[in-house]
């Protein structure tokens, strides 16, 4: 087997020094009536030609997003990462290290997670970003049990606007803790009175801008009526590049921020691994869940940084912890952290400024097609349109003309009739005019 | 042009070993000083091209940023040589022997990587059309079928994210359980010896944790155990235990635990990550395991990535599979489907929620199905039996220097030694560990687990050759001979010779500093003011 350096003598060799027959005799502690005595019931060896031949037929399935006319969005993004993040995050020394526990060999990973925290914190505007969370969803989830911890209260208000399946996160976790959750129904046109929700028990608010259905919401007024009643809110985005272009969480009085940073250095995946980014007040840092990378000195006084607050975290405070997070999603930080310093913020606002731009030459196109209605006033690189018909169908009809055209809401929301014909669409930078244009014509034609 | 060898020396002249030169710039040969990006590049640099917008009209509202982001950018050279300079002040596996107890820090294969990052798996987004990812649910299902024969589990929950979230899942499918059978208990059982997550993960849930002893050979107290389970009779969820245990041993009386723990209508949750060591020997089906994530980032290779991203699914006995949260992939006659709301369910499906938005790590599971498909079932089985054998060979090479708690028995996967052997020498199990920096090595796991005194907790993986091995355990013998002899210095002060020496942990806890600011104008001084 190609991975394993002994070979028989070797094995021979070194359970005779060990004083045992054979190599069940170190396995003796497991119970005999329990214990394997034929292989399990799998295919034998593959060389790696083999091994890749199959997942190569498997993978030669799927249709990938960079071969088609491409505008699925809500929640992940089709970005373009240079080529150098893929390179540089296969450097051995990131990729087969462990979380830095030893600080002295591992000022490679921590001085990375310094410099992504600073990344975040920046982007959000908020006082202090941790080292990252699973994604998005679970960051959300972790988030509202933080501001549970904070005010000492159990109801969460979310908004309409919040992405489903972050909703469905928090509403699980949520449930099985016993606290309360109030969601909102769908909120496209980002219209919901959500102040009429906030009252003296809301431990916190959840909204997110871009919204779901890509409305840009004001937060400002939100936070001063969670604020009004000692409440918190927890600011989310699903689409980090909205950040070069559109006010900051920060400063719109957002006590605790979470987003998923996938779209910058990361692919699509199919889902995970992604990164989850958590800001928060510095006045709140004690309670925040995850990672913390702080700087200090060595013992000749050189600058050197190390996993700190860990007082915090699980290892150390058990079942008095403020989660029970260990590991994040260090690689994928990295690959954030790079393409973010390749970018810079000429490179970030540039970026968002491409893709609203084509997100409204996308809404030009749909609009003008008789019977589609765009929803979203102000929106960013995505938003919703209604359709005639339901935009299940239609979305399986546009994939087989070879455009992946957008996410019919009905696919998470498969029980409200009222979206049954909404469809989420997104524009990157990734889209030609051609691209747009053959997603128009098609509608119409679909449409006809 | 290369430098010609005419007229130039080519012999080292007499060396003087006592100079060690002061650098203009603190570098140290290939051991460089790095930057912070935010200390030298540029809020004008970027280091990607991009196209002009076209000047559209924006539809923002009246959401425009206002404020200055203040993040630098870095041309390509510039970025390529900061992390590979930073990359350079890491140890990794693929540099050396790192023995991390309860971690698995074994090889990660580079075809794994290669596989996930074929566009059909890397560039397919999780919620364009299924109709256009069968590839990906038939890998999904396909690592599905591997983790349920090799466990002998019903079924598998595959979405979550890392190993605590797998065991917030196991915990919630537990909850769930006992919720749909009209009970309601409120205490989870945890050995002492458990990871910190176990504990933490039942405290999420609003459980009480109770804690169980351990006998003098380092496996529960079955004693205990029965004494506890009596005395909260009916209102235990369940017991969270790691098999083998942190200590490195199987639970002998695993089955017996999960009888005790049945009869008392409470559910087992297996605490997966030491599963490297029983895979093709034993399968938690068999133990009377309900519940129990596996690592996929320390079975089954996939990178750890300087402490991520990871994947725990969780495999689920019979009574415990209708619980099995969202999504998950059903198969019919018609091929598979994937189930993602609740409407989509069926008679007996009883998802309690879902753990995450969309499917889970598909980039983990590309990669261990990868691993898994290289090693067949012959592979697995002998991947363990070396991962034990391994540890078995350390353990012999120092068990009459070093301190084995729990007598001279054998271990599976990792051994623990405790710190009595340093008793009166003056050295710390801390300092020790740090002295095995100096020389090529990744410190074992310390201080953990807790039940005995100074832990140090020792997992060479099936990674490592015969050869290697023995230099370590050549290595380890020097340095407990130096700490007995009484040279102190050797390990109070180290690490002498890694990129940086012993860090203030407590300055950087006591103020934290958890980003970078502009350091404040210098003063200027009376002097050149005038």
């Amino acid at each position: 087997m190609r991975y394993l350096p002994l070979n028989d003598t070797d094995r021979s060799d070194m359970l005779a020094r060990i004083g045992v027959d054979s190599i069940d005799d170190l396995f003796a502690d497991i119970p005999a009536n329990v214990r394997l005595n034929n292989l399990l019931d799998l295919p034998g060896r593959a060389t790696e030609m083999e091994v890749e031949r199959r997942l190569s037929a498997m993978a030669a399935k799927n249709t990938s997003a960079g071969s088609v006319p491409f505008f699925v969005g809500a929640g992940a993004y089709k970005h373009h990462v240079p080529a150098t993040v893929d390179h540089l995050i296969q450097r051995s020394e990131f990729l087969t290290s462990y979380t830095p526990y030893q600080p002295e060999i591992t000022q490679g990973t921590l001085q990375y997670l310094f410099e992504f925290q600073t990344q975040v914190a920046r982007l959000t505007a908020m006082d202090v970003a941790n080292a990252s969370m699973y994604d998005g969803s679970t960051g959300t989830g972790e988030a509202v049990l933080m501001a549970h911890r904070i005010t000492r209260r159990s109801k969460a208000v979310l908004s309409g606007g919040l992405h489903p399946q972050y909703r469905a996160v928090v509403e699980g976790l949520s449930a099985m803790a016993g606290d309360q959750v109030v969601s909102l129904p769908a909120d496209p046109g980002g219209t919901e009175d959500i102040l009429a929700q906030i009252d003296d028990e809301t431990s916190c608010v959840v909204v997110q801008s871009p919204s779901f259905y890509g409305q840009l919401i004001d937060l400002k007024p939100i936070a001063e009526k969670v604020h009004a009643h000692k409440a918190l809110l927890i600011a989310v985005f699903t689409e980090v590049v909205s950040l070069g272009l559109i006010e900051p969480p920060g400063t719109q009085g957002a006590d605790i921020v979470v987003g998923e940073g996938q779209s910058i250095g990361n692919g699509l995946n199919f889902g995970g691994p992604y990164v989850g980014l958590f800001a928060t007040r510095q006045k709140y840092v004690r309670q925040m869940p995850g990672r913390l990378c702080g700087e200090t000195v060595d013992a000749e006084g050189k600058r050197g940084f190390v996993l700190t607050l860990s007082t915090r975290e699980q290892h150390i405070r058990r079942d008095k912890a403020t989660s029970n997070i260990c590991t994040n999603s260090g690689l994928c930080c990295l690959a954030f952290t790079i393409h973010m310093s390749l970018l810079g913020q000429a490179g970030l606002t540039k970026l968002a400024r491409i893709n609203h731009a084509n997100a409204v030459k996308l809404k030009t196109l749909l609009a003008a097609i008789q019977s589609v209605e765009v929803l979203n006033s102000a929106y960013f690189n995505e938003f919703t349109i209604a359709l005639p018909k339901p935009a299940g169908e239609v979305v399986e009809r546009l994939a087989e003309r070879g455009i992946l055209a957008g996410l019919p809401v009905s696919r998470l929301e498969p029980d409200s009739k009222e979206v049954a014909n909404l469809l989420v669409v997104a524009s990157t930078e990734v889209n030609t005019d051609e691209d747009r244009a053959a997603f128009a014509s098609a509608l119409k034609e679909v449409l006809a | 042009m290369s430098m010609n060898t005419q007229g130039r020396p080519t012999r080292p002249g007499e060396a003087d070993g006592a100079f060690h030169p002061k650098t203009f710039t603190g570098n140290r040969g290939l051991d460089m000083e790095e930057p912070l990006i935010f200390e030298f590049g540029s809020l004008e640099t970027t280091g990607v091209d991009l196209d002009e917008d076209d000047g559209v009209q924006f539809e923002l509202g009246g959401h425009r940023r206002q404020d200055e982001i203040g993040l630098p950018g870095l041309a390509e050279p510039e970025a390529m040589r900061h992390y590979v300079r930073l990359s350079r002040n890491n140890y990794a596996i693929d540099s050396g022997l790192y023995p991390l107890g309860s971690c698995t820090m074994k090889h990660n294969p580079r075809l794994n990587e290669k596989m996930a990052r074929l566009p059909g798996f890397g560039d397919i987004h999780p919620l364009q059309p299924v109709s256009s990812v069968p590839g990906a649910l038939e890998l999904i299902d396909e690592l599905a079928h591997w983790l349920m024969v090799s466990t002998h589990m019903s079924a598998v929950a595959m979405s979550p994210k890392a190993g605590a979230h797998g065991e917030l899942c196991g915990m919630m499918a537990i909850k769930a359980a006992h919720t749909a059978a009209g009970r309601d208990p409120k205490i989870v059982l945890v050995p002492e010896s458990a990871h910190g997550t176990n504990p933490a993960t039942a405290a999420l849930l609003g459980y009480k944790v109770v804690s169980i002893a351990a006998k003098d050979d380092g496996t529960v107290d079955l004693d205990a155990l029965k004494a506890t389970a009596e005395e909260h009779t009916g209102n235990i969820a369940g017991i969270m235990l790691t098999n083998p245990n942190t200590c490195g041993l199987f639970e002998r009386d695993i089955k017996l635990i999960a009888d005790l723990i049945h009869a008392a209508d409470a559910y087992f949750y297996c605490d997966g990550a030491n599963f490297n060591a029983i895979v093709g020997k034993a399968r938690p089906g068999d133990l009377g395991v309900d519940a129990m994530h596996i690592n996929l980032h320390k079975t089954f290779s996939t990178p750890h990535g300087g402490g991520g991203p990871g994947s725990g699914p969780v495999v689920l006995s019979e009574r415990l599979a209708p619980f099995a949260p969202l999504p998950f992939i059903r198969k019919t006659d018609g091929g598979l489907e994937l189930v993602e709301t609740t409407s989509a369910t069926t008679d007996g499906e009883q998802p309690f929620g879902r753990m995450t938005a969309f499917h889970g790590q598909m980039g983990m599971y590309v990669r261990a199905l990868s691993y898994m498909m290289s090693h067949g079932s012959d592979g697995l089985k002998q991947a363990s039996e070396d991962a034990v054998l391994n540890a078995n060979y350390i353990r012999v090479g120092l068990q009459d220097l070093m301190s084995l708690p729990f007598g001279e028995r054998p271990c599976m996967h990792e051994v623990l030694f405790d710190d009595s052997f340093l008793k009166d020498t003056g050295v710390t199990t801390l300092d020790f560990a740090k002295a095995m920096i100096d020389e090529g090595y990744h410190p074992m796991t310390m201080y953990f687990p807790l039940v005995v005194h100074g832990a140090m907790l020792i997992e060479p993986t099936e990674s490592e050759s015969r050869a290697a091995l023995d230099l370590f355990i050549a290595t380890m013998r020097d340095l407990v001979m130096s700490a007995k002899r009484g040279e102190t210095d050797r390990f109070s002060g180290a690490p002498y010779l890694a990129p940086r020496r012993r860090l203030d942990e407590t300055a950087a806890a006591r103020k934290p500093v958890l980003k970078w600011t502009e350091p404040e104008p210098a003063e200027v001084s009376p002097a050149a003011a005038e």
